[in-house]
């Protein structure tokens, strides 16, 4: 019954949008906003639907209903409740459904809660959005069917991947799929925007919080994945350069840019077709890496060939939304007029190179993800990696980090660049003293680590310099967001340099009483004992850990068996101090009384969580600062109040 | 979850894991081991983290726990104890397995425009800028 209702639920919320989009269309024209009143409620019940749907679904987990195909090749009756709820969008089927979930409940927020922008305008934006969801409700009635009932009833499933049953897995998805969404909705937008020649201040004052929004969700998303990552496959990196994880990397790179061309538009009117045509951008990003993770083409061309019905589904809806997204474009961007004039040396002069190294860097990251596809298709495989992206993009995420540092110490319009030197000459100056520290102390650092930290330390100082001369209590609160989010860029390069400056390794094959040691620590091995769990059982390996002269503590990294399906994990004992980790795996046994050990001391490699953190919290700010702000301009006469000068003390 | 059960199979795992888990041969002599000069085994270890293990799914020899990362993590530090280069070693590789095992693609007929690609990129951004700033001033 559940099943069927969830089903149901899901066809009306497809015709609704359908009704949505052919409404929408039809009605939409500069300065028409009579059928507002009928799209508005369509989007609102279009939201409810596909959320009753959803909920059906993950009822369907909880209770384990092996009636369902899903649920008996994803869940199993002996999983923990956490992972039978998480399961529900740890698979194909239902992550989609949580993704166009997620796009209708964000469709119909925007139509209760959108005021700022013009009425035609939010018409063409519902349209947009229906066009979108419609798409992805079709993919998933006719190509992937979440509540498809299997013939046989088995006595169990066949339980879900253990390296997915873990607390990440309830969180990390979800979050990345808002993130993309946001986007979505920005995208929307700007179609709706484009289609009623209104792309001009309003415009994107009412985009905003939703790019804001967006980006926060993705910040998180890929700061998380970063660290789920590196505690689960137990070799102690945090970044791949991995397809799946560039196919997150990419809408951020490109929702950043928007993020910063948007308040550009917002506050100076400048920048218009540009911030346009970065909507279009990031939202074809948030595609692609729906595409990329979704359509299989990832393990290999041919992989994507198995199930082609899919794969092309998806690729369908990537061309026809991107191709008319850029049609549109092409057509009504003549009718964008130019924004206003500023200078090189100003604030909008270095958002415009933030902009411009942002996009190169995008450019250089799809490169090196789609280029092995491309030659895999003329018969040649090629593998690009972390050699590859860190030498090329390095140099453009340095240059970004600094010129980010200084940005904010600019003025609107125009700005004197020798005012800006003298301000960051101190800095600056220290950045030059790390770099020759760590030349003279440790010449066997790289010179990618070494730059990074020779660029994190004087960037740190400079993000904070906007509140140099502030009353700090009444400094508001966008200004708080964007120092917190641009420290954190630097803490996290700092974390990332640290740690690939200074790591220790140590391999052992340890008995039983035998001392290691690595970085402060001396870690003694006392054997190997059995654990279990609700659905595993594990050997794992008791480590004494002294630091110096320090207490003595207990590590238990373990070797974990699932029973359903059988797999082998490895779970690290991380043990964190205020200057980085200690990371330990217990290996194979040798057959001879031994165990393989490895032992890794990461100095300030927290830096790089707690740095992508802060970011988020940073854009958090940002977002209640701003939300407060319209709460009170709403209040007050007019909006014009607060002027010209009060808009840009606060961009 | 009945908790007989659970002991029950926590039982047979623990006695059966052992053997599951691995393959029948041990692994090969300097598979998990390090070097004893520090200088060989952090060129060893760059080296590792740049050789694609071929049966796994994108991941370095250096992190992974199958059989035929183990024997390649060998064979590197054994090469290296043994005075080569890595550029020798991976020459070899790649001679032996084609580029697919080499994470920092080599530049030829094929990859070229993966490293003209950042400087056409930088050119054609500040090009367009410069556009749009030159023609700020005239008006």
């Amino acid at each position: 019954m559940i099943a069927e209702a969830g089903l149901a639920a899901l066809w009306f919320a497809a015709a609704l949008s359908l009704l949505q989009m052919g409404l929408g269309w039809a009605a939409v024209r500069p300065g028409n906003d009579n059928l507002l009143r009928l799209v508005r409620p369509l989007a609102v019940a279009q939201g409810l639907l596909a959320g009753i749907s959803f909920l059906a679904l993950i009822w369907l987990f909880l209770e384990t209903d092996l009636s369902v195909k899903l649920v008996v090749a994803n869940s199993h009756s002996d999983k923990p409740w956490l992972y039978k709820f998480a399961g529900a969008w740890g698979n194909h089927e239902g992550s989609m459904l949580l993704w166009v979930t997620v796009l209708a409940v964000a469709g119909g927020a925007v139509a209760l809660l959108e005021r700022k922008l013009r009425k035609d305008t939010l018409i063409g934006t519902l349209a947009a959005q229906a066009t979108i969801s419609l798409g992805f409700y079709a993919f998933l009635l006719f190509a992937s069917n979440p509540f498809e009932r299997s013939p046989v009833i088995p006595i169990d499933g066949q339980g879900l991947n253990p390296l997915l049953q873990d607390p990440g897995l309830a969180f990390h998805p979800p979050t990345l799929y808002f993130g993309y969404v946001g986007i979505s909705v920005a995208f929307s937008f700007a179609v709706g925007a484009l289609v009623t020649r209104d792309v001009g201040r309003d415009f994107a004052q009412a985009m905003r919080p939703w790019v804001l929004g967006a980006w926060i969700f993705l910040t998180l998303g890929i700061t998380a994945g970063s660290y789920w990552a590196y505690y689960e496959l137990g070799w102690g990196g945090w970044w791949f350069w991995d397809p799946v994880e560039n196919a997150s990397l990419m809408p951020w790179l490109a929702a950043t840019a928007l993020l910063h061309s948007v308040t550009v538009l917002a506050t100076r009117d400048a920048l218009r077709a540009w911030t346009v045509m970065l909507a279009v951008v990031a939202f074809s990003m948030s595609m692609i890496g729906t595409f990329l993770v979704r359509s299989g083409i990832l393990t290999s061309v041919h992989a994507f060939a198995v199930d082609p019905q899919r794969g092309s589904f998806i690729l369908m809806l990537l061309c026809l939304y991107i191709g008319g997204a850029l049609a549109l474009f092409a057509l009504r961007v003549s009718t964008v007029r130019e924004g206003a004039p500023f200078r090189v040396v100003s604030r909008e002069g270095s958002l415009v190179l933030n902009n411009l190294l942002l996009t190169i860097i995008l450019c250089l990251v799809m490169l090196g993800t789609l280029y092995p596809l491309l030659t895999e298709a003329f018969g040649t495989k090629i593998s690009v990696g972390p050699p590859w992206f860190n030498t090329v993009s390095a140099p453009f995420a340095l240059l970004l980090v600094i010129f980010m540092g200084m940005g904010p110490l600019l003025k609107w319009r125009k700005d004197d660049g020798n005012k800006l030197l003298k301000r960051v000459a101190v800095p600056l100056l220290l950045g030059a003293a790390t770099a020759l520290l760590i030349v003279i102390v440790a010449p066997d650092v790289h010179l990618l680590p070494m730059l990074g930290l020779a660029v994190a330390v004087p960037v740190a100082l400079m993000s904070l310099m906007p509140l140099v001369g502030r009353n700090l209590r009444r400094t508001p609160l966008i200004i708080w967001g964007m120092v917190a989010a641009h420290f954190g860029i630097a803490m996290s390069l700092a974390g990332m340099a640290s740690e690939s400056a200074f790591s220790k390794e140590v391999l052992v094959s340890a008995r039983p009483g035998q001392v290691s040691e690595i970085g402060p620590f001396t870690v003694r091995f006392d054997g190997a004992e059995p654990v279990a769990g609700q659905n595993w059982t594990a050997i794992a390996g008791r480590m004494t850990v002294r630091r110096g002269e320090g207490e003595e503590f207990v590590m238990l990294p373990e070797a974990r068996m699932f029973s359903d399906p059988v797999t082998a994990t490895s779970e690290a004992a991380i043990e964190t101090h205020w200057d980085g980790q200690l990371y330990t795996v217990i290996g194979e046994p040798d057959g001879q009384g031994a165990w393989q050990l490895r032992l890794w001391w990461k100095p300030a490699v927290t830096l790089i969580w707690f740095g992508g953190s802060l970011v988020a919290i940073g854009g958090l700010l940002a977002l209640l600062g701003r939300v407060m702000r319209r709460r009170s301009a709403r209040k007050s006469v007019t909006d014009e109040a607060e002027g010209v000068p009060g808009r840009e003390a606060l961009a | 979850m009945r908790p007989g059960r659970i002991i029950a199979a926590a039982l047979a795992l623990a006695i059966a894991a052992p053997a599951a888990a691995d393959s029948l041969l041990p692994p090969a002599e300097w598979a998990n081991k390090q070097l004893p000069d520090p200088r060989q085994e952090a060129q060893a270890r760059d080296l590792m983290e740049e050789v694609r293990c071929l049966v796994c799914q994108g991941q370095s020899v250096a992190d992974s726990d199958a059989d035929m990362a183990s024997d390649m993590r060998s064979h590197i530090r054994r090469r290296i104890a043994e005075g080569e280069t890595p550029a020798q070693i991976r020459a070899w590789l790649v001679e032996r397995y084609g580029n697919w095992v080499t994470y920092a693609p080599p530049v030829d007929g094929m990859t070229w425009p993966l490293f003209v690609a950042p400087v056409i990129l930088l050119g054609g951004g500040l090009w367009l800028a410069r556009g749009r700033f030159r023609r700020r001033k005239k008006m």
